[in-house]
């Protein structure tokens, strides 16, 4: 292992907390991760020497405060290899930039054409595209899964077809880990010219994200699932695609020219960015993804897969113990029921003990309802997770699960 | 004994666990005591939604008092709508009606009847008083 856990845990500074008396042991990764103190003071930092608005002032600071901005985006766009940071458009959070695109796409999509997901999306990539078919009479079409949680490739193949408009589906599940074949089924849309957007919510900080090398159209994430602030995402497009879509917002920033007659919208990535941006959120964004270059991705991945092994190992040898979610190429995401055990019950218990864990439909209710389950119970991993932590969250199980008995 | 007295003594009852474990086995163990809702009204229309958990709830008036049943698919919940059902059922709708649970808080389950908790039990605090609301009114007429 190339990584030092003790060394990578003092840079967080809410893992000393103490919960309900106990020493917090925080699995609740999937739905957002903590910061380490690099990007809290980074935030600290911009309004402390930096703060001005953007991209409008002559003065120092604003020059100082946009350089750093545009830096960011800079940034954003090596981490995930983009060609340029004309493609990188900041947005609120993963939600807000598929949203954006389904806004988008209101003039491309009609009566009788399909648009394609998957049961495992969550409501994030499930909803704006759902509206969107109402809207415009169009169809909303959902690829179903394998028992094991994996994409079923034989369906999908034979729901592409050239009345789909848009493929959206999720890099990593956020309620059983799999990791879809994204090149493999990117490059099966674009054989029958088939744009795809791909939520990437739980893919930034657990694997390595190069849109140059998936090819995909979209790729949409969270600043906050990425060791960064919440409240600050990105939507990545291919130039010509950004270039052709209608602005989603008007107002300030996305503005060339104005008369009353008419507007003249400006060009990539601002033509997407209406109103004085997130300024300290980008730029905490981009250290968080800096936190991650530095420890660099393939030992992130190295390590939370051996918390993925250890705890599967030790969960599955408890009895009633159901895993759900089983693919063969999964993140540190496990989500499980015992017997006919609520979630809730577990959750509530687990938390008197200080571990945080998920509880219930994760927002992905389709999903859950695919398997006739009344939610499960997810323990998610990060970077600075530990097999003690995990020791004592099986501990601290087995008690939960003897008071339930 | 009034709801207040019944409040009071759940309050000293739970005085006597010092550990977490003691007070939630408990709790537990008063849910698989409740007056269980009848199958039949396990349907929709006594469904109170919460989210994660579901809680079924129904309210019959006899002799001018109101006996209330439920259930839960979860077990701490059921024990913590048990706890609400021991202090309101067999009670006056006018005086339940003024309940306002605040023993919940002195033996730290105040958590669980947050709006955020996702649980069903705030809509079912609602609930039970939209039961007293409507017997009383059926009452005066």
């Amino acid at each position: 292992m190339n990584i030092n856990i003790e060394k990578i845990r003092s840079d967080f500074p809410i893992l000393s907390h103490k919960i309900n008396g106990k020493q917090l042991v925080y699995f609740d990764n999937g739905a957002t991760n903590q910061k380490p103190m690099q990007v809290i003071n980074c935030i600290s930092d911009y309004y402390s020497n930096m703060n001005s608005n953007v991209h409008r002032g002559v003065h120092q600071l604003s020059q100082n405060a946009t350089t750093a901005f545009e830096e960011s985006r800079k940034y954003v766009a090596d981490f995930i290899n983009a060609d340029s940071e004309k493609e990188i458009i900041f947005t609120h959070g993963t939600t807000e930039s598929i949203n954006l695109i389904a806004n988008s796409f209101e003039n491309i999509i009609g009566k009788g054409d399909e648009i394609l997901i998957t049961v495992m999306e969550h409501h994030s990539n499930l909803v704006p595209w759902q509206q969107l078919c109402f809207k415009k009479g169009a169809k909303l079409k959902v690829v179903p899964i394998t028992d094991e949680g994996d994409l079923d490739m034989v369906f999908l193949d034979s729901m592409l077809s050239e009345k789909v408009k848009l493929l959206a589906f999720a890099h990593i599940s956020n309620v059983m880990g799999t990791i879809n074949p994204v090149k493999e089924i990117t490059a099966k849309a674009h054989k029958l010219g088939i744009p795809v957007l791909i939520d990437g919510a739980q893919a930034i900080a657990h694997a390595k994200v190069d849109v140059t090398d998936l090819d995909c159209e979209f790729y949409c994430f969270s600043a906050h699932k990425a060791y960064g602030p919440m409240g600050m995402g990105v939507l990545y497009g291919k130039q010509q695609w950004l270039n052709n879509l209608q602005p989603y917002q008007y107002g300030g920033e996305m503005i060339s020219t104005v008369s009353f007659e008419k507007t003249a919208f400006n060009e990539l990535p601002y033509k997407f960015e209406a109103g004085t941006p997130n300024v300290a959120g980008a730029l905490a964004m981009a250290e968080g993804l800096r936190y991650i270059d530095n420890i660099g991705i393939g030992n992130i991945v190295e390590h939370e897969d051996d918390l993925l092994n250890y705890a599967t190992n030790k969960l599955t040898d408890i009895d009633g113990m159901r895993i759900v979610g089983r693919s063969k190429n999964k993140t540190s995401v496990i989500s499980f029921l015992v017997g006919d055990i609520h979630p809730y019950d577990i959750g509530t218990l687990l938390d008197q003990m200080g571990v945080a864990v998920r509880t219930g439909n994760h927002c992905a209710q389709p999903l859950i309802d695919n398997f006739c389950i009344p939610g499960t119970v997810r323990a998610s991993f990060a970077i600075y997770n530990s097999r003690e932590e995990i020791d004592y969250f099986i501990g601290a199980l087995k008690k939960s699960l003897a008071m339930l008995a | 004994m009034t709801i207040k007295e019944k409040e009071d003594a759940l309050v000293s009852e739970f005085g006597m666990f010092d550990e977490w474990m003691d007070k939630y086995s408990y709790i537990i163990e008063l849910g698989k005591e409740m007056p269980l809702i009848d199958e039949k009204h396990k349907d929709p229309q006594h469904l109170i939604s919460g989210c994660q958990s579901r809680v079924w709830l129904n309210a019959e008036i006899k002799d001018g008092k109101i006996q209330f049943t439920a259930d839960s698919d979860a077990v701490i919940t059921k024990g913590i709508i048990s706890l609400l059902l021991k202090v309101v059922s067999n009670e006056e709708p006018k005086d339940i009606a003024g309940a306002n649970f605040g023993f919940l808080e002195k033996i730290g389950l105040k958590d669980h009847l947050s709006p955020t908790r996702a649980n069903g039990l705030v809509s079912m605090v609602k609930q039970i008083k939209l039961y007293a609301k409507a017997f009383q009114l059926k009452n005066m007429n």
